[in-house]
This record gives structure tokens, sequence and C-alpha cells, in this order.
């Protein structure tokens, strides 16, 4: 079994194509959309938690692929500018997935990426603008 | 064994100081007695590190040529008030861009504004400088566009008219839907509570009476050394007080001044609160002469002793009623849970602790190697028995009655 978060970007000519009902039907891939922005001619971008056995998941990772999609690991996407961020908080009970904690003993802060779902409350809610959204 | 601050800063010049951090001093003080404490310990410090909003900069551009009594001035397109002597202005933290949305698409962002500015200048970039005017004899341009830096003005200086309040109120929201406050988001039906003091380290909270915290005390603000000026805005030294005589709402404040060319942005920093505005975190630190054992006693205060009021923002709080939800401690708030009304509500604090703690690490290496000497108040703040109150305004027809 593999479940991975990924960040798809799809160029303008596919954006009209049923990619993730391909994934369901023809590899039995359980899709949980995280996050979509997709506009008919237009790039396109999907935050994606892609779970299957692993065949399925290599599978439909090599359609995607095909297809012509840019595919990469979710964690690179919010990043935690630890110069900025003083530690306060505000971020912790606005974090949907809980990747965002305070150490009981210090009260500094860590953000657990691997947790992230992108929703990007945490960057709306950062007083002192720490949180980033990072497409590269 | 009463010290005298003369005793005290002799003993710095040598390097002999005995200093601790007012989180340090808790352990010490629980392991040898208030009597042995006071007797060893010199200095106690203290921190704090959170959006101040009352606060500001006084800058002088120097002249132009020609010369122009500036009246309108804007900074990053940001509105600083000019109508003081011809080059002076003044730039409050939470003023925003003439064209800012604000919260006309709500909630608004605040991206940028007086804090930022102030950010801006203390980080040493350049800062757009526009100005306007009617033009006199003396003073005939009407116009001007420049840059200017931190670096050419004659001076830039900090002047919050309220800083570090001692103690202050925990948000929540009871209503149904989300809300934006100065304290931050808070989520519908208590979903979180929103605290801003740095509690056991937050400087009037170790000096309750305002014993040795004066006008003239020397302070660290935003890195650099500053002063007390004057007693802050809204000063209230008769709100309640527990046993021990810590404030259990907001109390005291203090009017601070300090020069932003020695200052870092580390400890000065810009705020954008969602759906709110604009402010500015500083970064505020005193120290405390442990002049006996009293003084002792009182900077040994720890999270758990000090209550905090939590407050309703949805309705209590914006329309002045005076109903509160519950007491909680800083301890408890501090561990990012607490029960309110029977239910855990994680907690969340705009005051960093672990910036104050480093603000009076600082201090205390500042005093271990000498390189700051401690002020003798020059004149008390006014405490408990001033009767002084925090009074609010009333609305009233010119010549009405009021309250009093």
């Amino acid at each position: 079994m593999t479940s991975q978060k990924i960040v798809l970007h799809f160029p303008r000519k596919i954006v009209n194509q049923p990619v993730i009902w391909t994934l369901i039907k023809e590899y039995d891939l359980e899709c949980s959309i995280l996050k979509a922005n997709i506009t008919p001619s237009e790039e396109g971008l999907m935050v994606l938690e892609l779970k299957g056995n692993n065949d399925n998941y290599k599978l439909g990772i090599d359609f995607l692929t095909e297809l012509g999609l840019k595919i990469q690991p979710l964690s690179q996407d919010i990043i935690r500018n630890k110069e900025r961020c003083i530690d306060c908080g505000v971020c912790i009970p606005v974090c949907p997935a809980g990747a965002l904690e305070a150490d009981p003993e210090t009260r500094k802060v860590s953000f657990n990426d691997s947790k992230c779902v992108v929703c990007e409350f945490c960057v709306q809610v950062c007083p002192f603008k720490a949180m980033e959204v990072r497409f590269e | 064994m009463a010290k005298t601050i003369q005793e005290i800063n002799e003993k710095i010049k040598k390097n002999k100081a005995c200093v601790f951090t007012a989180e340090e001093i808790i352990q010490y003080v629980e392991k040898n007695g208030i009597k042995r404490a006071a007797q060893e310990v010199d200095v106690v410090t203290t921190g704090t590190f959170g959006p101040m909003c009352s606060s500001g900069a006084f800058l002088n551009f120097g002249h132009s040529s020609p010369r122009m009594k500036i009246q309108k001035a804007w900074l990053n397109d940001v509105h600083a008030y000019g109508a003081l002597a011809a080059c002076d202005v003044y730039i409050g933290a939470t003023e925003i861009p003439d064209d800012d949305p604000a919260n006309k698409i709500h909630p608004g962002k605040f991206s940028y504004g007086g804090g930022h500015v102030i950010e801006d200048l203390i980080a040493g970039r350049d800062v757009f400088l526009r100005a306007t005017s009617y033009g006199t004899d003396c003073y005939p341009r009407k116009k001007l566009e420049t840059y200017i830096n931190i670096k050419e003005l004659n001076q830039a200086f900090l002047l919050n008219p309220r800083n570090s309040y001692q103690n202050y109120n925990v948000a929540v929201n009871k209503s149904e839907r989300v809300i934006y406050t100065y304290l931050g988001i808070l989520q519908p039906n208590i979903g979180n509570a929103n605290y801003s003091s740095a509690g056991q380290l937050s400087p009037l909270l170790n000096d309750p009476y305002y014993r040795t915290i004066g006008i003239g005390t020397k302070i660290f603000l935003g890195g650099a050394v500053g002063y007390v000026s004057w007693q802050g805005t809204q000063h209230n030294p008769t709100a309640k007080r527990d046993k021990g005589g810590v404030p259990v709402e907001g109390a005291g404040t203090i009017c601070v001044t300090g020069d932003m060319k020695q200052m870092s942005t580390r400890y000065i920093r810009a705020v954008s609160m969602i759906g709110y505005g604009v402010s500015l975190s500083v970064g505020l630190g005193i120290p405390i002469p442990i002049i006996d054992e009293e003084m002792m006693k009182f900077v040994s205060v720890k999270d758990e002793d000090i209550s905090a009021t939590v407050v309703d923002y949805s309705s209590a709080y914006p329309n002045r009623e005076p109903d509160i939800v519950t007491r909680v401690n800083y301890r408890d708030l501090r561990s990012g849970t607490v029960t309110i009304e029977g239910q855990s509500v994680p907690t969340a604090s705009l005051s960093s602790y672990s910036l104050a703690k480093e603000i009076a690490q600082n201090l205390k290496t500042w005093i271990e190697n000498g390189s700051l000497l401690l002020s003798e108040k020059v004149e008390s703040l006014p405490g408990a028995e001033s009767g002084q109150t925090f009074k609010p305004l009333e609305i009233r027809e010119k010549g009405g009655d009021t309250d009093d």
C-alpha cells in the first residue's frame, strides 16, 4: 500500500481531461482532493492525496507523467520561515491537519510538513508572514 | 537587608552583580527561599515581545532646499502626521495606506502599514517620502518626493504611548461565526482562546505595585537601551488584583522611548492581523533591582499564580459589557489547552514567550558584563493608592451629564 500527498501541475492542453476519473476507474486509486485550482484553457494545480496498492500507485503515476503532468511531493510547498516566526502559536488552532504544534516546555512551534494539506490557513493568519507558499 | 540601586550599580561595574531572569529566579527561590535569594541576587530581568498597537515613531528629515513646512506626509504611501514643526512627523504603527481596501473585502489582509514602515526603517531600507504643503514665505516648497534612510535622518525614535500592559484579556468567541480580532482569529463556540502576555516574565507583573519601575527607568527597547518616559495611556493601577497584589486584568501601562537607530528588527517587527489591521510587535525588557525581600517575593511570581480574565470578543468586549467568561492562569494557558465552560479549548499567545525569554537573557548579559547600569526612577507611576481608574467614554450632548 502506498499513500502520498502530491502536487499536480496541469498543462493547459489537458485541463479538460478527466484525470481523476481515470485514476479511480482504471487504476483503483483512492483520491482525496485537498485543493484544486483548475480553470479551462489555463494551467491548473491540484493537491491530491493518492492511495492504493503499490503496483496500481506506480501505474497511476506513470499515467499522469505520460499525460504531461508535472508531479512533485507536497511537502515542499508550505515553508515556515524560522527567521520571521516568533513562536506565538496563532497558527496552531486554525490548522485542520494538526501539522503545527507547540512544544509544551519551550512553546517553540514546529511544523510537520508531512501532515500539511496546503490549505494555507496558516499563511493567512500568521501576523508575521512567517508561513510562505512556494510553488516551484 | 535592603540594597540601594547605587550599591547594585557598584557591583555591576565590578562585574560582580548576581543576575537572574524572571524565569530562572522561580526555581532559585523555591530552593533557597525568599530571604536568602534577596540577599544573594541583585537584579532580576524581565521581558516581553508582543503586538503593541500604541506605538509609533518620531522622525526628523532635515530641511530640503528650498525649505518646506511639511503639512501632510506619506512614507511608502502610509500617512504620517506632519502637523508639527517643519520637518518632524509621527508615524503610528496602525496606520494603513489611504487606498488600502481595509475590511471592505472581509477579512482584509492589511499587508502593509505604519508598523511595516517602522520595520523597514530599522532594517535600513530606503523608504519613499511624499509630502505636501501650502507654502509660506519662509517655507516656499509645496511638494516633495524623495527616498529617505534611517542613517540620514537627524532623529528617529520610538515613542510608544502604551506598551507592556500589566496583564491582558484572554479572548474567546461565543458566537456561531468566525471573528477576526486584534487577538487573532477566534473560532465559534469557544473554539480557541488567544492571549497576549509573557506571564511570569512580563515586566509589570514582576513589579506589580511599580516600586522600582517608574519614569526614567532604563529598559531594553527593540534591542537598544530605552527609557520609561511617562505612565502609559489607560494606566489603571486600581484594576482588580489577587491576594498577592497581581492584577487579574489589564492594569498598569508604560509610555516608552528609545533610539530606533540602535534597534534591531529581531525585536521590532510589523504585524498584519487578518480582518483587523496593522500593528507593531515590540520587544521590551526591564531589569528589576532586588532592593529588599518584598521585591524578591514579587519577582518570584510564577505563571500558575497569575490569572487572566477570559472575555467574549463576539459580544461582551465590542459592546463594552462587564461580563466575563471565567478566569484562567498562565500555566494552563501556556500548556496549550485550558478548560472553559467545561470544554477543553486550544490556546495561542500573540506574545512570544521564547523571545520574551531571549530579551530577559540579553538584559542579564548586558548587566553581567557591566554594559548596563540600572537607573533610579525619577518619579513614580500612579499607584493603587492614587485612585486613578480607566474611565470609559460616555457619548453625551454638549454640557450634558456624565456619570461623574
